[in-house]
């Protein structure tokens, strides 16, 4: 799992139909001090995050699948937690 | 998965028989702000997309899920087509 700042949403209208009814949000993978690290990616949403909020990402098809609550979906990334802190001993 | 431009097509005729009738695409993949991001390359086309279209993906076996039961040897899809996104 990993650690991202949520900076966008997406629309789509033409999609598969494992996806509907899913939000999908652009999200930034950040460090735990909360610098950008990588390319921004696409993440469902399963526990209702917003944009701006540090949330936890997966990232990996199973476990994105059962944050859908669906079986085979075609996702590789969901949003499993909104973090309410993150703590990084000083010498990290 | 992330948001990429679609760039082109790859026509394939010898090939695994699990890909038949499946359309190969060439994708750049993109940052939010539509700047080239990597490498591109070929996704399996799940949802119509053409030339031109900005489209999200996925990486992985999950690419294959919607040919399902056919076991497509794929590692990247193109699973939705996007109508605009908006940043923060």
């Amino acid at each position: 799992m990993q650690i991202a700042r949520v900076i966008g949403t997406v629309v789509s209208t033409q999609k598969h139909g494992k996806f509907e009814g899913a939000k999908l949000l652009l999200v930034q993978p950040i460090t735990p001090d909360d610098k950008p690290r990588g390319t921004a990616l696409l993440a469902i949403d399963g526990v209702g995050a917003g944009v701006h909020e540090k949330v936890l990402i997966v990232l990996e098809g199973r476990a994105a699948g059962e944050a859908l609550g669906r079986k085979a979906a075609p996702v590789d990334a969901a949003i499993v937690g909104i973090i309410d802190h993150v703590e990084v001993d000083g010498d990290f | 998965m992330q948001i990429a431009r679609v760039i082109g097509d790859v026509v394939v005729t010898r090939k695994d028989e699990n890909l038949t009738g499946l359309k190969l695409l060439i994708i750049q993949p993109l940052t939010p702000e539509r700047e080239p991001a990597g490498r591109t390359l070929v996704a399996v086309d799940a949802v119509g997309a053409g030339v031109g279209e900005e489209v999200f993906f996925v990486r992985g076996k999950e690419a294959s899920f919607p040919f399902y039961p056919v076991e497509a040897p794929v590692d990247a899809g193109i699973v939705g087509i996007v109508d605009h996104w908006n940043l923060g």
